[in-house]
């Protein structure tokens, strides 16, 4: 071994590689204030009165006027109704993306059928399609069935996603042993069960994330309920935008809606942040 | 394989060893397992089927149409719609407005999403807090963010033009400036997504093998060598994965111009369209004036664009990713 002056100190660098500065967390720190700026002003204003806009550099702790401003949302717009429906919408399309993704998942990861290959290329390639884009000849549909207003029409077009099919089988390639299947088979088990007894099991994991992210991607979506739905039966989001649009903006009143509305998004994110970023990692490397 | 063959339709073999005649039972476990790939994978096309590609192609045929909302008989008038579209400034000015808004929004989201991931690459102590911090924007729902946002860059009372008085600068018309709204919706689009693409670039990072940045730095190698040398052409793939998905939602923006607007519920995208965007500009005429054939027409229009776009993003993503990972010395 050779210790020379230069090797052992390039020895240390090598140690140090990746070890944060200073510099580093005061950066991460000013982006994470960044992050969590427009959630607090969206606090702050709801939790005053409008004469705090008219301030230049207006206080930044918070007044006592949540509570009101909060009761003042609920006789303004139905927000009641448009929580419950967002909580049906979300929740319904969340339980059927994930079962009808597994179920898929599972058939293009372990069984063999065919046009099997094609089928899959197939699902990759309407990632890529904007089918936001086909809203007009939806709305004529929908309309045609009577549905318009009502909240099929927001759940039935999100039954099920490309993204959750194609997120299901990478997982399930991975984590579903075919002598896990083969001894199923050989017990005598129906295809169902075994999807049901031995494939769901295995896979919970990524139809956990999946179906977080699918409730949150559900209840932040907007042009398409704004479309559909009209102001007397709303989602969360419709309700907001009805909230803005009257021909004065009480932002005190705004905000203290757009407040409620993001609450229950900021606690599970609270609660599952390390699933949601891991899902996001995750998903960056299995895509 | 083996294991394979069993599950698969000619595997029934090993049943049929059993008793020669196949039973009902037999039968019915060989259809089965031919049967059942079919239904499972059915619910994703029979839904994308009837909600996403039928619509899709519906509506190049009612572009051919002038379809007003309720109509029982639209009149086919042929490509006029498009021939209208193409001589429409207002068609234009939104086009304009869309590839503005998306390069101001894109181009500095990736340079930042990079610039963070590699911060966080580091060993942090907490990493997950800080991960989960940069990540809250993507809570935030869109219509929260445009109401928040056009709160804050309010041209008369906004904190922001507050702020920039009180350090002496003069205040800037976020709403009636037509490149000081396009980057005042970009930074909303740039505050929710730069965290996400972050954590995204930081996985690709993190499979960069160590040994590689050992050896750089053994080399000689300094930090900033080390980052254009050796993370970013290992991140490519990643960089233009993110690009894609990036230009297939920018090109679409809605959300944040439409509620951006301080006359509010306003489909113009302000009092001079100055930010009205293409999917915006669609909206409006289907849903305001009620012009659903016109309305198709954009949209197979700007359909046609991000396909195009698209694809030349995907031709660019094989190439790069054929060329060796590390290049030559």
């Amino acid at each position: 071994m050779t210790t020379t002056l230069q090797s052992s100190a390039l020895r240390k660098r090598v140690a140090t590689l990746g070890k944060p500065r200073k510099a580093t967390y005061i950066v991460l720190a000013i982006f994470v204030l960044g992050s969590l700026f427009p959630f607090y002003w969206s606090f702050l204003v709801a939790s005053r009165d409008n004469a705090m806009l008219g301030q230049r550099i207006p206080p930044f702790v918070p007044g006592g006027n949540f509570f009101a401003n909060a009761a003042r949302v609920f006789d303004t717009v139905p927000f009641w109704k448009a929580l419950a429906n967002s909580v049906i919408v979300s929740g319904t399309v969340t339980l059927t993306t994930v079962l009808f993704s597994s179920l898929a998942g599972f058939a293009f990861a372990k069984l063999r059928f065919r046009g099997q290959n094609g089928l899959f290329v197939f699902i990759v390639i309407t990632l890529a399609v904007p089918t936001q884009l086909g809203i007009i000849p939806l709305f004529i549909a929908m309309s045609e069935l009577g549905w318009a207003g009502h909240l099929q029409a927001v759940i039935v077009p999100n039954l099920v996603t490309a993204f959750g099919v194609f997120w299901m089988r990478q997982y399930t390639v991975d984590a579903l042993p075919y002598e896990l299947i083969e001894a199923a088979r050989v017990d005598g088990c129906s295809m169902i069960r075994i999807f049901w007894s031995v494939c769901m099991p295995a896979v919970r994991p990524a139809a956990a994330i999946l179906a977080m992210f699918t409730f949150m991607m559900s209840w932040n979506d907007f042009l398409w309920p704004l479309v559909v739905l009209d102001a007397g039966n709303p989602t969360v989001q419709v309700a907001l935008e009805k909230l803005q649009s009257g021909y004065y903006i009480d932002y005190s009143l705004v905000l203290a809606g757009t407040t409620l509305a993001t609450i229950p998004i900021l606690i599970v994110f609270v609660l599952l942040g390390r699933q949601i970023v891991a899902g996001i990692m995750q998903g960056a490397v299995k895509g | 394989m083996t294991v394979i063959d069993k599950i698969a339709p000619e595997g029934s073999k090993a049943g049929e060893r059993v008793s020669p005649r196949p039973t009902f039972r037999h039968r019915l476990s060989r259809w089965d397992v031919k049967v059942s790939p079919y239904l499972y994978i059915a619910p994703f096309f029979i839904v994308f089927g009837i909600v996403g590609l039928f619509p899709l192609l519906y509506t190049a045929y009612v572009s051919l149409f002038k379809w007003k909302a309720g109509d029982d008989t639209p009149d086919f008038i042929g490509i006029d719609n498009y021939k209208d579209l193409f001589a429409d400034s207002q068609f234009w000015n939104a086009l304009t407005n869309t590839i503005s808004i998306f390069l101001l929004s894109s181009v500095p989201q990736m340079i930042m999403a990079v610039m963070l991931a590699a911060l966080l690459g580091a060993r942090l102590k907490g990493a997950t807090g800080w991960r989960v911090g940069i990540l809250l924007p993507y809570a935030a729902s869109l219509v929260a963010i445009g109401i928040i946002f056009a709160n804050l860059f309010g041209p008369k009372y906004g904190l922001i033009n507050g702020v920039l008085q009180t350090i002496g600068l003069d205040p800037v018309d976020w709403q009636a400036n037509r490149f000081s709204s396009h980057v005042a919706i970009a930074i909303m689009v740039n505050w929710r997504w730069t965290g996400y693409n972050a954590l995204i670039v930081l996985a690709a990072m993190q499979a960069i093998p160590k040994e590689l940045h050992e050896a750089a730095l053994i080399d000689g190698a300094g930090m900033w060598r080390r980052f254009f040398s050796v993370t970013l052409p290992l991140l490519r793939p990643t960089l233009v994965f993110i690009i894609i998905t990036t230009t297939i939602g920018g090109l679409q923006i809605f959300t944040e111009p439409k509620l951006f607007d301080a006359l509010p519920g306003s489909n113009n995208g302000g009092s001079s369209n100055q930010f009205q965007t293409v999917t915006l500009y669609l909206y409006q005429s289907a849903f305001e004036n009620s012009s659903l054939g016109y309305a198709s027409a954009i949209a197979w229009v700007l359909f046609v664009i991000i396909v195009v776009i698209a694809l030349a993003n995907y031709f660019l993503t094989s190439r790069l990713t054929r060329t060796p990972a590390v290049k030559k010395k």
